[in-house]
């Protein structure tokens, strides 16, 4: 079990947050303007290490804040925990 | 090479009449050549199958299957054994079904006993809105000729007695579908069988192998480093399921794939009552029993990517609460072992069976939770798609290049989420 610990709400367990996934994605600042390649990258094709992750989590039944985590997806460790950009 | 010492009653017979003691390996444990025609990395039953179809269907038989641990130690060996063909898009109707038909002479064209046993994959649903979706699900199967039946609750009570059928609880079950041509298969037996036939075939079967890096030389792949020195390569195809990725990525490709963990769990053993497979639309969660007599119960991904290996308890209380919801005698049980797989997550939750951008290097994998029911077609058609360097039709669609064209096969439309498969 994760303990995530939420800078407003303090250590919860997983089963109160919603997973998002890579935060190192970026979506096309103007979809229009973007290429195909551009757009399927930001959609399908995303970090996958063995080991240190940075990624989103919503804290769903908290705060209703998205949070960005460091965990290793090996070990499971996690590290700095902040607020993700609004 | 010596001939395969074939199975039968009269050779299990011979062998009682000396004791058992005269058996011979299955295969052999060969020293690794300098080079291949074709290298196969993982050692799980989708490259053991490429390796054996590589060599009975398209004559190339100098072939290693590489595999870092023991053959059949991933995914294969951990998975609930689920084979079936009830799918909707039409482009995996034809593979499944393909790979149902394999399954269904498997034992006999392998001369080993998967112990296929095609008792029926029953889905239960609770709302009107789930009925319609499996409805259609199963006339688009009839539509395309494979076996799909609708289930009343009458029938349900027939078929498993052991079912919770009560309206009382909080999703009551109003029906089901049935595919009665899936079932399930030993897991072992499968690696293990495909093991033997494709050494004895001259497919060497190289176990605690890792490959730590891909070669390539003018965009073509030439080589394998791996932990048992370098192995010289014409062309390789990768099956190394939660670890596409990082092989992938050994070559300077990048897949549409995201390693997640897949929980199961088994029960003591106990006496016969469940005779199918039973998943549940609300809960997510299937139920079988196993040969001997565990109950085997699964559910959904964890929820994050990892390469762990070991399931949040978080996943399995979900998954006993609702196996005990509709099996209650469940609740009764001891479970003995809890475990979880490394899952290759598609973006589309459909798999690549492909050439890479690399030339010589193909891939089988993005298998999700499902791919232990491909792997006799997944075999045949990596197989294919390394002998004729080009797809066959059956797994030309489960191409890499879908995910930019936006032909993607996303069965259950969840989108590009890993997780949402
Ligand atoms: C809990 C669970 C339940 C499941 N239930 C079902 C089900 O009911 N029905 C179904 O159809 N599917 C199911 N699946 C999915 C199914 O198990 C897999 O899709 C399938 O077994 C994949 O087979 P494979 O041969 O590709 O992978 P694996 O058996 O995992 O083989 C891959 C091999 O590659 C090796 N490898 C990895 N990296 C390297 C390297 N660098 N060098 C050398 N070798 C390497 C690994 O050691 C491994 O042995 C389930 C999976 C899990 C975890
Ligand atoms: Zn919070």
């Amino acid at each position: 079990m994760l303990l995530i610990p939420c800078p407003f709400c303090g250590a919860r367990d997983e089963t109160e947050f919603a997973y998002g996934g890579d935060a190192g994605v970026e979506r096309p600042t103007d979809p229009e303007a973007a290429t195909d390649e551009a757009w399927t990258d930001y959609l399908c094709f995303h970090d996958n290490p063995k080991g240190p992750h940075r990624e989103l989590w919503f804290h769903r039944d908290g705060c209703r804040r998205w949070l960005e985590v460091e965990r290793d997806t090996w070990t499971h460790e996690l590290g700095a925990v902040r607020l993700s950009r609004p | 090479m010596a001939a395969m010492q074939r199975y039968s009653i009269f050779s299990l017979l011979r062998g009682a009449l000396s004791g058992h003691r005269d058996w011979e390996p299955a295969w052999r444990a060969p020293e690794p050549k300098p080079s291949y025609d074709v290298v196969i990395v993982g050692g799980g039953g989708h490259g053991l199958a490429t390796a054996y179809y590589l060599a009975r269907n398209h004559g190339i038989a100098n072939v290693a299957v590489l595999e870092r641990g023991w053959i059949g130690g991933g995914n294969t060996g951990r998975n609930t054994t689920i084979v079936r063909s009830n799918y909707l898009l039409p482009e995996n109707q034809r593979f499944y079904e393909h790979s149902l038909k394999l399954w269904e002479g498997l034992s006999r064209d392998l001369n080993y006993n998967v112990m296929f046993s095609p008792r029926g994959v029953i889905n239960v649903f609770h709302t009107d809105a789930q009925r319609d979706y499996w409805l259609r699900r199963h006339n688009g199967m009839r539509y395309a000729g494979i076996d799909a039946e609708l289930l009343t609750r009458a029938d349900l009570a027939r078929l498993v007695p052991a079912l919770n059928l009560s309206p009382d609880i909080r999703h009551p079950i109003i029906g089901g579908v049935m595919q009665p041509r899936g079932g399930v298969a030993r897991h072992d037996a499968v690696a293990w069988g495909y093991a033997r036939a494709a050494d004895a075939l001259g497919v060497d079967i190289i176990q605690d192998c890792e490959v730590t890096g891909i070669d390539v030389e003018g965009g073509r792949v030439t080589r394998l480093q791996t932990s048992r020195g370098p192995i010289g390569a014409g062309r390789v195809g990768l099956a190394v399921a939660g670890h596409s990725s990082r092989l992938a990525e050994m070559a300077g490709v990048r897949l549409p794939i995201e390693t997640h963990l897949l929980t199961a769990t088994v029960s003591e053993p106990v006496k016969p009552f469940i005779d199918t497979v039973v998943s549940i639309a609300a809960t997510h969660a299937y139920v079988s029993q196993t040969d001997k007599g565990e109950v085997l119960i699964g559910g959904s991904l964890d929820g994050y990517n990892s390469w762990s290996q070991r399931g949040s308890p978080a996943r399995l209380e979900d998954i006993l609460a609702s196996a005990s919801e509709y099996f209650p005698r469940v609740s009764r049980l001891r479970q003995l072992r809890h475990w979880a797989g490394v899952m290759d997550m598609s973006m589309d939750g459909s798999p690549i069976i492909a050439k890479l951008p690399v030339e010589g290097l193909a891939m089988t994998g993005g298998w999700c939770y499902g791919g232990f029911k491909a792997t006799p077609a997944s075999g045949w058609c990596l197989a294919w798609t390394l002998a004729n360097d080009a797809p066959h039709t059956l797994n030309a669609p489960f191409s890499l290049e879908r995910f930019r064209t936006g032909a993607v096969l996303d069965e259950n439309g969840a989108g590009p989420v890993a997780w949402g498969h």
